[in-house]
């Protein structure tokens, strides 16, 4: 079952009572118990309605045709949202489960203390993208970054994994907190106590923050990058050489983890 | 170097003839201050590593020990004090920030101890609340700008009124106290066990802190306030739906502007399921929230919140009373919250640096009389309540809190002290003795919750019951017709610009 919504002059709240009743009332529920196939949702002419999935629980999928609002996916936990568009900021903000596929860019903290699920993002991110992801019990949250990232990506990063991958959209150059050719602004990094972040460019390009070390990547490495470069270039249809190589996929990439899961153990007097 | 600069504060007597080497102190204490000499059948006590919880004396069978605060051995200074001396000895020692726990015990002036409440006398009687309905019900959330009634006639021709205005969600409490934010990780379980089970009981509510929601705790989620803060613990779509409201933790009385760092030793298996992060790894909350930078951002929070809880619960943000609490208030109930928390400076913590918590934000009483004001002012008063902390100590302190215009308080360190907290401030080590603000089991243990629900039973009840008996005597029956009524209080030993901000006459003043 696929129902559409058209958002064309829709109040944010008006929009999301529409999802939430779709999706979240007693038939979603008794559609999801009897045949397994879940009701999906497309919302076309989305302009800038915020919240679009927060909360939602259940295995659905929503396809945005627009631009969604900020905080797009808050709070989700299970479905899956294809943007064809840009995101804005607060993608997935504190996500538990579920995708979200933006077939574009998105703004400032993208997946701000996400637990888990995946993120997609075609194009470039903002300022403090994946700040504060943790990682628990079988969670692993994921980000993928399919152009460049700005300042203070993964700070306070307790878990999970950001890949940046680097492909020369047309906007890579042109983002200006990137500066000349790093990909990832300043800052990467900093008070990570955990996780993984891996990029792919020269090592000394990149400005961290103290707390986190580069590594070369290792056999574990190539295989969560091969997944997820995998994932990346079938979900967005790219075939760029760089990343679409087979095994040599992972090649060119570097890792950062931090040098302690207690960064700021010894900052006191007891 | 090896010098021993740092003196200790206390001292421990013990008398011998009264001493039966029973080894109780050596056992209770966590900081290993008593060692027994089994050669000698003597225990010996080591003054240095006393931090004065007084939990030895308290179970000593025969009263053998007092534990005196040790007349300092520095020359007398009234600028250089015996804390400051310390403090710089550990400092030089150990290169880190001191760590404190509890609230500000600087002498800064209490402003409850100046306001004096109000009684009838001939011109109004005072009610008895023994013999005549006395209500301290109260309701927590945003009011309406006006209530619509339907007026009608049914067919025997009697007039029914009918309430058409759609009232936003409310948090009903049966007295205007509840137990403030303290997760788990920096209180036990048996503890936080106490204060959900007493809550519960008496048609309050206590708030999880951010330590995320513990299951056993989902018998009492009607009147649990769940806190979501900037590390984001334990907050999910379960976390959210279950509690009765939602809490965005801006800032702590005690630490107003810095974030938490709950150390990887505290993080055990049962705290990091519940804060939902890896066992031993260190719980950071940040100080701001990164989506946060302005009223702006707040508001998306406040409605991301809502929306993920279907617009059925009241939303609310707590806040450090700092110099400019009155406009942010303002922005903040323009933001959409239903509630604002406001935590004074003298409000509790389990860690806090001690520069922090000694010299950083305003007192409660006049951060709360100035929000209440400009509130009034702007004609929003009633879009919000506002809950005030930061050391309300007694239900005298809650009784002017109300007629300063607070709605309710909450009550942490009284909750903490109901349950055996001698207030030695060390929450930070992990170490209590009396089995609150660790996570040590051969500590935990200590705290029956049931005992420790009980004490809390009867601190609220005890504290109902004066209210009452102030309210009876002022000559009013309801806590809402006391609300924001400052005609009631009048201030003692104060200047003129204390009194315009408290917005009360001084004592003496009559109509």
């Amino acid at each position: 079952m696929n129902y559409i919504i058209n958002a064309e002059k829709l109040n944010y709240r008006k929009l999301n009572l529409k999802i939430r009743n779709l999706l979240a009332g007693p038939n979603n529920n008794a559609v999801c118990g009897s045949n397994g196939t879940n009701p999906s949702i497309t919302i076309r002419n989305v302009l800038g309605q915020r919240y679009i999935g927060d909360g939602l629980e259940h295995k659905n999928s929503i396809k945005i045709y627009g631009t969604p609002g900020n905080n797009l996916g808050a709070f989700m936990d299970g479905p899956v949202i294809e943007v064809y568009g840009s995101g804005q900021d607060g993608v997935g903000n504190t996500m538990n489960s579920g995708r979200i596929i933006i077939h574009g860019d998105a703004g400032d903290i993208l997946g701000y203390s996400m637990r888990g699920g995946e993120i997609y993002i075609k194009g470039d991110i903002g300022y403090r993208g994946g700040i504060n992801m943790k990682s628990y019990s079988g969670k692993v949250p994921v980000i993928v970054v399919g152009g460049s990232a700005g300042d203070f990506l993964g700070e306070y990063m307790a878990g999970g994994i950001i890949i940046v991958l680097g492909l020369k959209g047309k906007k890579v150059l042109d983002i200006p907190f990137v500066g000349g050719k790093r990909l990832v602004g300043n800052y990467v990094g900093t008070g990570m106590h955990g996780g993984k972040i891996y990029i792919r460019e020269e090592p000394g390009q990149c400005k961290t923050g103290k707390e986190v070390r580069k590594m070369k990547i290792d056999g574990e490495d190539r295989k969560i990058l091969y997944k997820y470069i995998n994932n990346y270039s079938n979900l967005f249809d790219v075939k760029d050489e760089k990343i679409s190589n087979g095994k040599n996929s992972a090649d060119n990439f570097f890792k950062l983890i931090p040098y302690t899961h207690r960064p700021y153990g010894k900052l006191y007097a007891y | 170097m090896a010098l021993k600069l740092a003196q200790s504060e206390f001292e421990i007597e013990r008398d011998s003839q009264k001493c039966i080497s029973c080894q109780v102190c050596v056992r209770q204490c966590s900081n290993d201050v008593h060692e027994y000499d089994s050669d000698e059948d003597i225990i010996y006590s080591d003054n240095d590593k006393c931090v004065g919880c007084h939990r030895c004396e308290n179970l000593c069978p025969t009263g053998a020990i007092k534990i005196k605060e040790k007349e300092a051995e520095f020359k007398k200074n009234y600028n250089w004090t015996s804390s400051h001396l310390r403090n710089i000895y550990k400092q030089a020692d150990s290169g880190g920030i001191i760590l404190t726990g509890m609230g500000c015990d600087k002498p800064y002036p209490v402003y409850w101890d100046h306001i004096l409440f109000n009684a009838a006398q001939v011109t109004n009687p005072s009610i008895d609340p023994l013999r005549e309905p006395m209500e301290i019900k109260t309701f927590i959330g945003r009011k309406p700008d006006k209530l619509n009634m339907e007026i009608s006639k049914d067919k025997n021709g009697n007039t029914k009124i009918k309430l058409k205005t759609k009232i936003p969600p409310q948090l009903e409490l049966s007295t205007p106290i509840m137990f403030s934010a303290m997760s788990y990780g920096s209180i036990s379980f048996n503890a936080c066990m106490s204060l959900a089970a007493a809550a519960s009981k008496f048609g309050t509510f206590y708030n999880t802190g951010e330590g995320g929601l513990h299951e056993d705790l989902y018998g009492f989620v009607n009147n649990t306030i769940v806190q979501v803060a900037s590390g984001r613990f334990g907050v999910d779509k379960n976390y959210l739906n279950k509690a009765a409201a939602v809490e965005i933790k801006i800032g702590q009385g005690a630490k107003p502007g810095i974030g938490g760092h709950l150390p990887g030793e505290k993080v055990t298996r049962d705290v990091s399921r519940t804060r939902m992060i890896p066992k031993g790894t260190d719980a950071l909350s940040p100080a701001p929230h990164h989506d946060i930078y302005s009223i702006e951002d707040l508001s998306q929070l406040i409605y991301a919140l809502k929306e993920a809880t279907d617009y059925k619960k009241p939303v609310g943000v707590k806040i450090s009373a700092v110099h400019n609490v009155a406009p942010i208030a303002s922005g903040i109930v323009r933001a959409g919250a239903d509630f604002i928390t406001i935590d004074g400076f003298r409000g509790g913590t389990g860690a806090a640096p001690l520069v922090i918590r000694d010299n950083v934000g305003i007192p409660i009483e006049l951060a709360l009389a100035s929000v209440d004001r400009r509130l009034r002012e702007e004609g929003i008063r009633h879009k919000v309540s506002i809950i005030v902390a930061g050391s309300i100590r007694s239900s005298s302190d809650v009784i002017k809190a109300i007629a300063l215009g607070a709605d309710a308080a909450y009550i942490g360190t009284a909750a903490l002290v109901a349950m055996g907290c001698h207030l030695c401030q060390k929450c930070y080590t992990g170490k209590c003795n009396w089995g609150i603000a660790t996570q040590d089991p051969y500590l935990t243990k200590r705290l029956n919750p049931e005992i420790g629900t009980r004490r809390l039973l009867n601190l609220l009840h005890s504290w109902s019951l004066e209210k009452k008996e102030m309210l009876g005597g002022a000559g009013i029956n309801a806590i809402e017709s006391l609300k924001g009524s400052r005609e009631h209080l009048r201030g003692i030993d104060l200047s003129e610009k204390e009194l315009a901000i408290l917005g009360i006459k001084h004592a003496g003043e009559a109509w």
